[in-house]
């Protein structure tokens, strides 16, 4: 067996490895890599730094896999020398290794201008996986940084670091941003869109020394300016890495030269990927890795015959509700070029497409990259755009994804980072029962690289397989397609106060009975009280705290702690229900009293007389405590439940929550009140309280887990408190504590409140403390209704005597 | 034809509905930002106040099942295969004040 050698473990060497391990198992395979890491989606760093993905949510072939492949995979090891007369590589532990073939892909390296400094404490790249832990070890709230460099990297440095509640200011020199793939008007849109999500841009400044006493203090720029901070990210661009091209003595430009079958001038020596120069051209980008790794596997394993004959530079922006892509030549030009633009400032949409001789050259969109697929299509076919002049920007109009996926014919790629036809995918459907986009991913390689392709995979799957499921991680809904999770993390550093302003920002502007309601609940508990409800994202029983019914009339269901209330009470109850001719009084089936069939115009009046506070029975709030007697009277009761009970819930009354809250207490083991079948339940102990979560008994029912087991009272109610807290910071709207505590595992959910750090645990009780603060009864609005007609029926002004 | 002087602009908040009782009914208006529209105030599949919908754009999401209801033309949105249709009324502001436009026999009966 043939001994092939591969020194790289990145992108590029691993997509080879893929396509060489297609032809036949001809070779003993051994991969150096000098990260410790397994191939990962170096693309996805941004998203990891921005905590979108975990670190290993980005792994592109795990140790399994190089197990299956017989790969003798060696990490940590850097190459330091080649012998192309001995065929040998040296590794920088001593080892020697000999192959039959050599397989560069040695990527390349952060190029880090002259900087008097770059070597101080606070100084970054952001290249790798170690260099976006250190990143994230040292980013902090409130943290001034600058990040070096306007382009795609250095932006999505600064919006990951902001994301992680940063100060980020963009420092680039040159006047407008991304200036190699943009145009200048390009530019200055993407500059608007990066300075609205609150990054701060820094045009035309050369930065000449990072400032600081062994740690980074400041940074100083050619023009004499200064400006603080505490951290520092280099990311102006990248160098190939050819050293070991050199060693070995082969022909070196700007990368490795190779020709169109991927071959070096050593035959037994190949190359791929950024580190190699094909055609004068060396690319910094993800796709033409796949298609030169096509070529070479066919080369090396004897099938020569299909050439690489270059790629057409594409780049794609990866910040979230950024919308940025270019491809090919962009600029404006020659008398031969002709630009088509189109504009709309206020949408922010900006796009440009550059013809030579009725062709695609290049194109530009920003704000609006939905049709990128189909003018790269035009520009890797190199269509005759002739008879399409008239519609060059504007397609005919498509309903929906499905309808698009099927006008597509099926050689067209669909995922252009791993060359992906439509008809790949739709076989691979079909011979291999693919249901998910995960098992798609796995399988084809489809949407692997940059994911810009995942809708459409999404469609193609919806269309085709019988039975498709939708990955678990879905977005809110179609007016803001991120995940609550993004969400949550959006409002949060951006510090969002309007469900308006998120829907403008990031998603259509308009919003719907879906994300209205999620929005506002986000922005609320977020921001408790220091921003300005929008009760028009909220549901009417939300604007009138009341439970709309059938007819149109509402529901009453005043506050009874514990479910204990008095003869007075019960008295002026029986007399409000008389007085408003109430259709029905009912004892609900959480201890309380429901008034149904009340107008809307009586309720601000029924509150009054009733004289009691809200029962929250209407919203996605805190419902109500159930209790059984307990103590107090029961003889088998050996817990104080209703005080216990009562107490819960005036420490957590008024507040709102993902979804409603249920919970019970009760005095002994008999469960009496169901407190193991309620969100938050407290079961007493002799001598102790069980504190229990995420029970159910709706449309599922499910035994709660036990959170913990406390000894007092008051411990099961901080137990209580932090659960609950946690409930409504990270679950998704409209997720009750049962799906929360699944979707967790009760584990996680522990280990984040009751056995939490005691600092962590303080800091989900001050949130709470001061939520709770600024809580006040709804039904309060009956004397200062947040509007004059909230609760009026508007009269036509004839009908009004003046 | 006639138009009816309803109530100050003010008296309806952006992206809500009020219900107003005219005609021999109820009217929803809405006050959508740049403009102000009307349709009954009856959902076409259960009667729901469509004035108390929330708002998604030029259209509103009945309360109490959802439907959509598109507020210039009155057509049912959702479910999409639905034919219903809900009276759509013009609108206007003059000097602050929405003015509703109704058929001879509805103004009548207001």
């Amino acid at each position: 067996m043939e001994r092939l050698v591969v020194v790289g473990n990145g992108m590029a060497g691993m997509a080879c490895v893929e396509q060489i391990l297609r032809h036949s198992p001809q070779f003993h395979i051994t991969v150096f890599g000098d990260e410790t890491h397994v191939n990962y989606n170096r693309i996805q760093l941004s998203a990891v730094l921005a905590g979108e993905k975990e670190a290993g949510e980005i792994v592109l072939n795990d140790l399994d896999w190089y197990r299956e492949n017989e790969i003798d995979l060696r990490l940590g090891v850097r190459i330091t020398g080649v012998d192309s007369a001995a065929r040998t590589v040296t590794g920088d532990d001593g080892s020697v290794t000999a192959y039959d073939k050599l397989l560069l892909a040695t990527g390349s390296s952060p190029l880090i201008p002259p900087i008097a400094g770059a070597d101080k404490d606070g100084v970054f790249c952001f290249r790798n996986l170690n260099d976006t832990r250190a990143l994230l070890e040292r980013v902090r709230p409130g943290l001034n940084t600058v990040v070096i460099g306007g382009g795609l990297l250095g932006l999505e440095a600064a919006r990951g670091l902001q994301l992680r509640g940063a100060e980020v200011t963009v420092v680039h020199l040159m006047s407008t941003l991304m200036e190699r793939q943009l145009d200048p008007a390009g530019g200055q849109y993407l500059q608007r869109k990066i300075e609205v999500l609150g990054v701060n841009v820094l045009l035309s400044h050369t930065t000449t020394a990072i400032l600081g006493n062994g740690r980074v203090e400041g940074i100083g720029f050619a023009n004499g300016y200064r400006m603080e901070t505490a951290l520092v990210v280099i990311a102006v661009g990248i160098r190939p890495n050819v050293e070991l091209g050199r060693a070995a003595g082969l022909a070196v430009n700007r990368g490795i030269v190779v020709n169109d079958y991927m071959e070096t001038s050593d035959p037994s020596i190949f190359a791929v990927g950024e580190c190699v120069e094909h055609r004068g051209v060396v690319y910094g980008l993800v796709s033409p890795l796949y298609e030169q790794g096509r070529v070479l596997a066919a080369t090396i394993t004897g099938n020569r015959g299909p050439r690489y004959t270059g790629s057409v530079p594409e780049a794609r922006l990866k910040i979230m509700g950024v919308d940025v892509f270019s491809a090919g030549f962009v600029q404006d030009g020659g008398p031969e070029l002709e630009a088509v633009r189109y504009e709309d400032p206020a949408q922010g949409i900006y796009k440009k497409l550059v013809l030579k001789d009725g062709r695609l050259a290049g194109v530009i969109l920003i704000g609006d990259a939905s049709d990128s697929r189909r003018y790269m299509e035009w520009l890797r076919t190199g269509a005759d755009l002739t008879d399409k002049r008239r519609r060059l920007l504007s397609p005919d109009p498509v309903p929906d994804t499905g309808a698009d996926v099927a006008q597509m014919p099926d050689s067209e790629t669909v995922c252009g980072c791993n060359g992906v036809t439509k008809g790949a995918i739709i076989s691979a459907i079909h011979e291999k029962g693919i249901r998910t986009l995960a098992q798609l991913k796995q399988s084809t390689r489809a949407s692997t690289g940059c994911g810009s392709c995942a809708g459409v995979c999404v469609g193609l799957l919806k269309a085709v397989a019988p039975e498709f499921e939708e990955d678990k991680k879905k977005a809110l809904c179609e007016c803001v397609p991120f995940t609550q999770d993004n969400l949550r993390e959006i409002v949060r550093s951006q510090k969002l106060k309007s469900v308006q302003e998120i829907l403008d920002i990031y998603g259509n502007g308009i919003g719907c009975e879906v994300c209205k309601p999620a929005l506002s609940y986000m922005v609320d508990m977020t921001w408790c009280g220091e921003h300005e409800e929008d009760r028009s994202a909220r549901f009417i029983n939300d604007r009138v705290h009341a439970n709309i019914q059938r007819d149109g009339t509402f529901s009453v269901v005043p506050r009874i702690r514990g479910g204990v209330t008095s003869p007075a009470e019960l008295r002026r109850i029986a007399d409000v229900a008389q007085k408003y001719a109430v259709r029905m009084v009912k004892i609900t089936g959480s201890q309380r009293i429901d008034l149904l069939g009340v107008a809307k115009e009586d309720l601000p009046k029924i509150w009054a007389d009733l004289g009691m506070p809200s029962g929250q029975a209407y919203t996605k709030g805190v419902r109500m405590v159930k209790t059984c007697v307990g103590t107090e009277f029961c003889r088998f009761g050996v817990q104080d439940s209703i005080r216990t009970g009562i107490e819960l819930e005036r420490r957590l009354e008024n507040l709102y929550t993902p979804h409603k809250t249920k919970m019970g207490v009760v005095g002994c083991p008999r469960n009496c009140a169901e407190a193991t079948v309620k969100d938050i339940g407290l079961v007493g102990q002799e001598g102790s309280w069980q504190v229990v979560v995420g029970g159910a008994a709706g449309k599922t029912v499910r035994k709660s887990d036990l959170l913990i087991a406390v000894e007092t009272s008051e411990q099961a109610l901080e137990a209580a408190q932090l659960f609950f807290q946690y409930y409504r910071e990270n679950a998704n709207f409209l997720e009750r504590t049962y799906d929360f505590v699944e979707r967790l595992g009760i584990e996680k959910v522990r280990r984040e409140t009751v056995y939490a750090p005691h600092a962590v645990q303080e800091a989900l009780l001050d949130r709470l403390a001061k939520s709770k603060a600024l809580a006040r009864d709804a039904w309060l609005e009956r004397d200062e209704p947040r509007h004059p007609t909230q609760f009026v029926q508007i009269q036509p002004m004839e009908a009004v005597p003046v | 034809m006639s138009w009816i002087p309803i109530t100050r602009a003010e008296n309806i908040p952006l992206r809500e509905g009020r219900a107003v009782k005219v005609g021999g009914g109820e009217i929803a208006i809405f006050n959508l930002g740049g403009k102000f529209l009307a349709v009954d105030n009856r959902c076409p599949h259960r009667g729901g106040p469509l004035a108390d919908g929330i708002v998604s754009g030029d259209s509103v999401i009945c309360p109490l099942h959802a439907w959509k209801i598109c507020l210039s033309s009155g057509a049912v949105k959702r479910p999409a295969e639905e034919q219903a249709c809900v009276r759509s009324s013009p609108v206007k502001v003059v000097d602050g004040i929405v003015f509703v436009q109704l058929t001879a026999e509805r103004a009548e009966a207001a």
